[in-house]
């Protein structure tokens, strides 16, 4: 019983609007305005574009500046659109692009002009200072070498001379980039000589060697001493070479 | 045990000949009968037959080692011996009676020992009885060279320990003491001891030590697990100094050997503070310090206060080793001529004067108890580092030669009766410790295992 009706109520609206309309095609059309008088031909357009600079390095930015004359609409390519007709706009290309502009006058004809961008690479970044090594590293690279003595001495020789010229130096480069730095000087002997002997010669091996260093400019503040004696020798071959290793003034951090 | 002569012959060629090939006769040693060391006869003493036979029988052996290590008495062997001894007074027998043929009853007469094959001096003898669970020593020493019995008894005395081996050591050492004081031979060795440094295979670390003479109880001192030196131990044996690292810097440590505790000592702003060496009342120190800018000698109360400057030298002075007689010398190393040499002079710093001739090195001074010798390390005659132990007369200037061996013989220092040195030696391969007679004769080696080093020897 509902279908029924609902067909029937259809039906029924189709019925009017075939109606209605049916009425306004039957009303008396207006008559045509008469045809407008063809204008005067618009002047060509022209228009220029500059980029400055014309080089930039990656991530800086150029100005586009561009003129145009006869025109009434302007485009510009690279996903820039519509613009002034002059203008100038700051673009940020991240690689060597070329800016057309497009201008239209009031005839729909057109004219382009281009300008260059060209991106430089950045110049590489200046490399990151290097992570500060640890003293102890410092330290260790440094060209510290034990100034060695002959049996029973401790005068200063040349070559143990030549080699706390070469701590002294290092030790003052080693100040100026660890100022809270400071050196211990250990007097060290062959085992020759007695426990007792050797720890008095120990220490004044220590003690000359720290002196030629203050002499040298290293602060006596930075250095201390001891004397090992022959405690802790680096060797222990019965030999003049092993000796010799062993008769020494040797730096180490304190 | 065939005295003496033929020992001495060797020792005087032996101190002589390397000396004589330099050209430098030094050595003089006069041969009478005044060094002739007194025959001594020990039976072994019986005990109770129970379950203390074994502390007994140790007993016998450390009563003979004792005597023996004195280094003052020949031990007559047991073999010639008759086969009884007397276990009191009352058992000896007078010599006017008829000597028996039985010869188990030949030990009961004086003459029994006195004459062939014994043919000692002194006879020890006596009984060890259980009393209360503890070993009780009636202990007596006889002279049987005397005419009567009376006029040999010597002296007698009732010794009580615990009933074990190291109670029965103990109450040997003691009887021992007794019988070479009674002889005016001094104290002997039994009961001293002998401090020095160790250090154990396989470380980096030394450690002061102590030992018995014998080289028995060997018992760890120090505990710093770093480096202590140059041990000095108090005229009464009662406090021990040393040097130590544990602070990083050489300084000098002062213990209680009787608590193993640490007593305050002020350590003097210096880069080394070392070598102490005891006054002869045990309250000062004499120690090298390089306060000055390089060693010197200084003393100190025994807390280190009172501090004096001894030596003003512009060289090396060092090891300092005070007088034990006078109390008013030190003995000392100096390496003014260049290299090191053994000098002399006042508490003061006065009267400074070298003793050994400046050749080699000559270090490592040690008084002999008398105040008379020095012992010292030298290398006279030898490659750099080879040392050997020599004696100096003072009075005479006079030089012996004690070891003469290729190694290096080091450190000497005089047992407190003045008849031993003990010294370390690498004649066997490592350094170790050993001990000899004060003429160079009866080597005896203490310690084998580590490194052993710087001995010195102590009352107790």
């Amino acid at each position: 019983m509902r279908s029924k009706q609902k067909i029937i109520l259809i039906a029924a609206g189709i019925f009017l609007t075939l109606f209605a309309f049916g009425c306004r095609k039957e009303a008396p059309p207006p008559p045509p305005p008469p045809p407008p008088p063809p204008p005067p031909a618009a002047p060509a357009p022209t228009v220029g574009i500059t980029a400055e600079p014309s080089s930039i390095e990656r991530g800086k930015s150029a100005t586009l500046k561009w003129n145009s004359q006869n025109a009434v609409s302007a485009e510009m390519n690279q996903g820039i659109g519509a613009v002034a007709t002059s203008g100038s706009r700051e673009v940020f290309p991240t690689r060597s692009t070329e800016y057309t502009i497009t201008v239209r006058n009031a005839d729909g004809k057109t004219a382009s002009a281009s300008a260059m961008v060209t991106v430089r690479a950045p110049p590489p970044p200046p490399p990151p200072p290097p992570p500060k090594p640890d003293l102890s590293e410092a330290f260790s690279s440094a060209s510290i070498r034990d100034a060695l003595f002959d049996y029973d001495k401790s005068d200063i020789r040349p070559d143990a001379a030549e080699a706390l010229r070469g701590n002294a130096a290092a030790l003052k480069t080693l100040l100026e980039d660890y100022p809270s730095a400071a050196f211990l000087i250990e007097g060290h002997c062959d085992e020759r000589g007695t426990t007792e002997y050797n720890l008095a010669l120990g220490d004044r091996r220590s003690t000359v060697a720290m002196e030629f260093l203050v002499n040298l400019g290293v602060p006596a503040s930075k250095l201390s001493k001891v004397s090992l004696g022959e405690e802790r020798p680096v060797c222990s071959e019965q030999d003049e070479s092993c000796y010799q290793r062993n008769r020494r003034a040797h730096l180490r951090l304190r | 045990m065939k005295h003496s002569l033929i020992r001495y012959i060797g020792l005087f060629l032996a101190t002589t000949l390397p000396l004589a090939a330099q050209r430098t006769p030094d050595a003089v040693i006069e041969l009478t009968d005044e060094i002739r060391d007194p025959r001594i006869a020990v039976p072994e003493i019986l005990g109770p037959t129970s379950s203390v036979t074994d502390p007994v029988e140790h007993f016998n052996n450390e009563l003979w080692k004792a005597l023996e290590a004195s280094g003052r008495l020949e031990m007559v062997p047991r073999s010639f011996y008759p086969r009884s001894s007397p276990g009191k007074p009352e058992d000896i027998q007078r010599d006017e009676t008829k000597m028996p043929e039985d010869p188990a009853r030949r030990g009961f007469y004086l003459r029994g020992w006195e004459d062939v094959p014994v043919m000692a001096r002194y006879l020890v003898y006596g009984r060890v009885e259980e009393v209360n669970g503890r070993l009780a020593l009636s202990g007596y020493l006889a002279d049987v060279t005397q005419e009567s019995v009376e006029a040999s008894y010597v002296f007698g005395k009732l010794y009580y320990s615990e009933p074990n081996v190291t109670g029965a050591r103990e109450m040997a050492f003691e009887f021992a003491r007794d019988i070479l004081q009674n002889l005016g031979l001094g104290e002997g060795l039994a009961g001293s001891r002998i401090y020095y440094v160790h250090k154990e295979d396989g470380t980096d670390r030394k450690e002061i030590w102590a030992m018995d003479y014998d080289g028995r109880n060997k018992q760890r001192i120090t505990n710093y697990r770093n480096l202590s030196l140059t041990p000095a131990i108090s005229p009464d044996g009662r406090r021990i100094a040393f040097t130590t690292y544990v602070e990083g810097i050489p300084k000098i440590y002062l213990h209680s050997l009787a608590t193993n505790r640490r007593l305050p000592f002020y350590n003097q702003e210096a880069s080394m503070n070392s070598m102490p060496s005891f006054g002869l009342d045990g309250d000062s120190i004499y120690f090298a310090s390089s306060a000055s800018g390089r060693s010197q000698i200084y003393r100190a109360d025994i807390d280190g206060g009172n501090l004096r400057r001894i030596s003003y030298s512009r060289s090396l002075d060092l090891h300092p080793s005070l007088n034990p007689r006078t109390g008013a010398e030190i003995a000392f190393v100096s390496d003014a001529t260049g290299t090191p040499q053994i000098y002399v002079m006042n508490t003061s710093g006065a009267n400074r004067r070298r003793l050994s001739n400046g050749g080699g090195d000559a270090v490592q001074p040690a008084w002999d108890p008398t105040g008379e010798r020095l012992v010292f390390a030298w290398t006279r005659g030898y490659e750099i580092g080879n040392y050997n132990i020599f004696l100096v007369d003072l009075a005479s200037g006079r030089y012996t030669q004690l070891t003469h061996s290729a190694g290096r013989n080091e450190h000497p220092t005089f047992s407190p009766s003045g008849t031993h040195i003990v010294f370390s030696s690498d004649r066997l391969g490592s350094q170790q410790i050993w001990s000899m007679r004060a003429d160079g004769t009866q080597l005896n080696q203490l310690t084998s295992r580590g490194l052993n080093e710087s001995p010195v020897w102590a009352v107790r």
